[in-house]
């Protein structure tokens, strides 16, 4: 794949980029903002363009060493560069790019009173394509001449950065060339000396060799090109029709991998990957499923897909890659794999800072941040949830939100193929680094922080949809009795056959709740049984929900539909009740903050005083 | 297949997307010489544009050929039929 599938897609992209002018109040934040969205190339270069009629110069302020970039080649590169200027406003990096006239480079290297001289880079990137420094390799060629021809191109390359780097003393990167030649041989194309196919090969690995030498950069799209095919990123018919060796297709990634490097250089790279839990570690809710219910190792596709992206990250660790965990749970519960779980690849001392309470995800980052003392745009964060990605996305934009899907196979790809962690070297320090953090870590509980939680909630259109229990709903009406147990005040289990019973009950009432909201359909996320008891007392019997939606209103809104059915069967009481487990601390004040009293060990709530609470959730009754 | 009318909304959208002017309108007879900025590059954005659009592939031959929208929707429309 080329375009960037790791960013969010923005529904409002267009107007937004339309709209982008000087007069705005903060409207470099807004480019970052419109450039960290998933663009096709097309609207990448309709981007550029706004950019640069609003930013002719570096803007007033701007946190990061404005760049002079000069990309010097032998073919077409004109249309890479909005896609290198875009993917550094990404990185919030302000770049003035700089192409040489076509095929000129080398003159104009000499030339002191050339374009580029006077242009005075302060990065150079030589993206030489696969004729030009392949010519005249042919199958003719013996190995010794082969041998020379290659020692041949990699002096003179070698000349160029000499060159570049006494004239402009700025950082340099070389780009792989791509491995576009067709084979002559086959699968043994490496035994025929004069293979341009192989030659490219050999020319590479000669190439990174020197560049380690003289301390020089790679951009590395022949990787790229391997990984997503090299028909994606090279068009032969284009390259006859115009000399673009890089597709305008695949032109936003290329920009990518010079925008890393580009970060890289100035330290700005993210440092610190943080990992949600349920779902995104193991599959399944460890405060629901247990140790035993959670998918993870051997023995199922989900499990070992769970164990390999576990693997990705302590791979990452290991190379300086500082991990947090910022999960909704009981700190109890979520430390039980990390300490128990024989297949859990990441253990407790893997992790810097390990967070796990029932606080709003933002907050909680933003106390990560803090406590491992690195700042908020350094910080990568990993959930399944959308919900909880788009509401850090909103309110920590410098945080990094890979657009994940709810399946773990394509993880470790998203978190590599977005480079957030380029790096341009491995220091012993690196490698020790989670350590450190860990040893400095004070495992204090975090304070909550204040969050504009209402706007949020308000912008997430939130339907819920209440039906009476039916024979449709069943299975997972029975599922979900028997599973929940962290939001589960009594926790009763109950068999089909109970359910149906309550179907039938002219005393009793079960609701289904399902909530949507604009990211989709949770499904089923709360179950309520009610029952008539003398007096007019309405007892409730079974109130259960999905931890998933948590702090999203789903509480009141559920107390107004259990009032209104209870005022249905003519009751003018509701009474509560919390049977304590193991498992459900978490709702011990449930009854109370909803405005229940207590009353010999159950909770009351007067109907006839009762007004019901007003939520951002739309309920539709079916 | 894609209908010429629906060929021609989405070939407004990119084309508004490609040369930046949201009051752009399409007709059979507009060509490169109707607007600035339509050169070569240009050309190629609107043509990689479609291929990635309707998941298609055009021919160089085709492209050669290739005079005006009009022609650039009855290609398209052939390959999606």
């Amino acid at each position: 794949m080329t375009d960037l599938h790791w960013l969010p897609t923005v529904s409002d992209w267009r107007q937004r980029q339309r709209a982008l002018t000087t007069a705005m109040p903060d409207p470099w934040a807004e480019a970052v903002s419109l450039a960290n969205a998933r663009i096709g190339f097309v609207l990448v270069n309709a981007l550029d363009e706004t950019l640069r009629r609003v930013f002719p110069t570096p803007p007033q302020g701007l946190q990061t060493k404005p760049i002079r970039l000069a990309v010097l080649g032998s073919s077409t590169l004109t249309h890479l560069l909005p896609a290198i200027r875009v993917a550094g406003v990404r990185r919030g990096l302000w770049i003035d790019a700089y192409e040489n006239d076509f095929g000129q480079y080398m003159q104009e290297l000499a030339d002191p009173a050339s374009g580029l001289h006077g242009f005075a880079p302060t990065a150079i990137l030589f993206a030489f394509d696969a004729w030009h420094v392949s010519a005249g390799v042919t199958a003719g060629m013996d190995a010794a001449a082969a041998a020379d021809a290659l020692q041949a191109i990699v002096a003179r390359i070698r000349d160029n950065w000499r060159q570049a780097r006494a004239s402009f003393r700025c950082p340099i990167a070389q780009q792989a060339i791509m491995p576009l030649h067709a084979p002559l041989l086959g699968n043994n194309e490496h035994r025929l000396p004069g293979s341009r196919a192989a030659f490219v090969a050999r020319l590479n690995a000669a190439l990174r060799e020197a560049a380690e030498t003289d301390g020089v950069d790679m951009i590395a799209v022949d990787d790229r090109a391997v990984r997503d095919g090299i028909g994606k990123w090279h068009d032969p018919g284009l390259w006859h029709r115009s000399k673009q060796e890089v597709a305008p297709t695949a032109a936003p990634m290329y920009g990518d991998l010079v925008g890393r490097w580009l970060a890289a250089l100035q330290g700005r790279s993210f440092k610190c990957l943080v990992l949600d839990l349920d779902n995104t570690l193991w599959g399944g809710v460890i405060g629901d499923d247990g140790l035993e219910g959670i998918a993870l190792g051997q023995g199922s596709a989900l499990g070992e897909a769970f164990v390999a992206f576990q693997d990705y990250a302590r791979e990452l660790s290991r190379r300086g890659v500082i991990l947090a965990v910022c999960s909704k749970n009981d700190e109890a519960n979520a430390l039980e794999p990390f300490e128990k779980h024989p297949d859990m690849v990441l253990r407790r001392g893997d992790i810097a800072c390990f967070v796990a309470n029932w606080s709003n995800k933002a907050d909680n980052i933003r106390a990560i941040a803090r406590e491992l003392n690195i700042g908020l745009d350094s910080l990568v964060f990993v959930d399944d949830n959308p919900f909880e990605r788009d509401l850090v996305r909103q309110e920590l934009p410098m945080v990094a939100v890979p657009d994940v899907s709810d399946d773990p196979v394509g993880y470790a790809a998203a978190l590599a193929d977005a480079g957030y962690f380029e790096g341009l070297a491995v220091t012993d320090e690196d490698r020790a680094r989670t350590g450190q953090y860990q040893g400095n870590k004070a495992r204090e509980a975090l304070k909550e922080a204040v969050t504009d939680l209402p706007s949020y909630l308000r912008g997430l259109e939130m339907r819920l949809i209440a039906r009476r229990f039916d024979r449709v709903g069943l299975q997972r009406i029975v599922q979900l009795i028997n599973k929940s147990n962290q939001f589960n005040l009594t926790t009763r289990r109950y068999t089909d056959e109970d359910v149906l019973a309550v179907l039938d009950d002219p005393r009793a009432f079960g609701l289904q709740l399902r909530l949507l909201d604009r990211f989709g359909d949770n499904g089923v996320i709360a179950i309520v049984i009610g029952r008539l008891r003398e007096a007019g007392d309405l007892y409730i019997d079974t109130w259960l929900m999905s931890c998933r939606v948590l702090g999203r209103q789903v509480e009141p809104t559920t107390l107004n539909l259990i009032a209104s059915e209870a005022a249905k069967l003519g009751a003018t009481r509701l009474i509560g009740e919390y049977i304590p487990t193991k498992k459900n601390a978490m709702v011990r004040d449930h009854y109370p903050r909803l405005g229940f009293a207590p009353h010999n060990e159950v909770y009351c709530l007067d109907l006839r005083d009762f007004t019901p609470a007003e939520t951002f959730i739309d309920v539709v009754e079916e | 297949m894609a209908s010429e009318a629906e060929i021609y909304t989405a070939l407004t959208e990119m084309f508004r997307d490609i040369f930046q002017r949201d009051d752009m309108e399409l007709t059979p007879t507009l060509n490169a010489r109707d607007v600035q900025g339509w050169d070569s590059f240009k050309q190629i954005e609107i043509v990689m544009a479609s291929e990635e659009r309707w998941g298609i592939k055009f021919r160089t031959r085709e492209l050669d050929s290739l005079q005006s929208v009009g022609d650039l929707v009855a290609m398209i429309g052939r390959k999606t039929a």
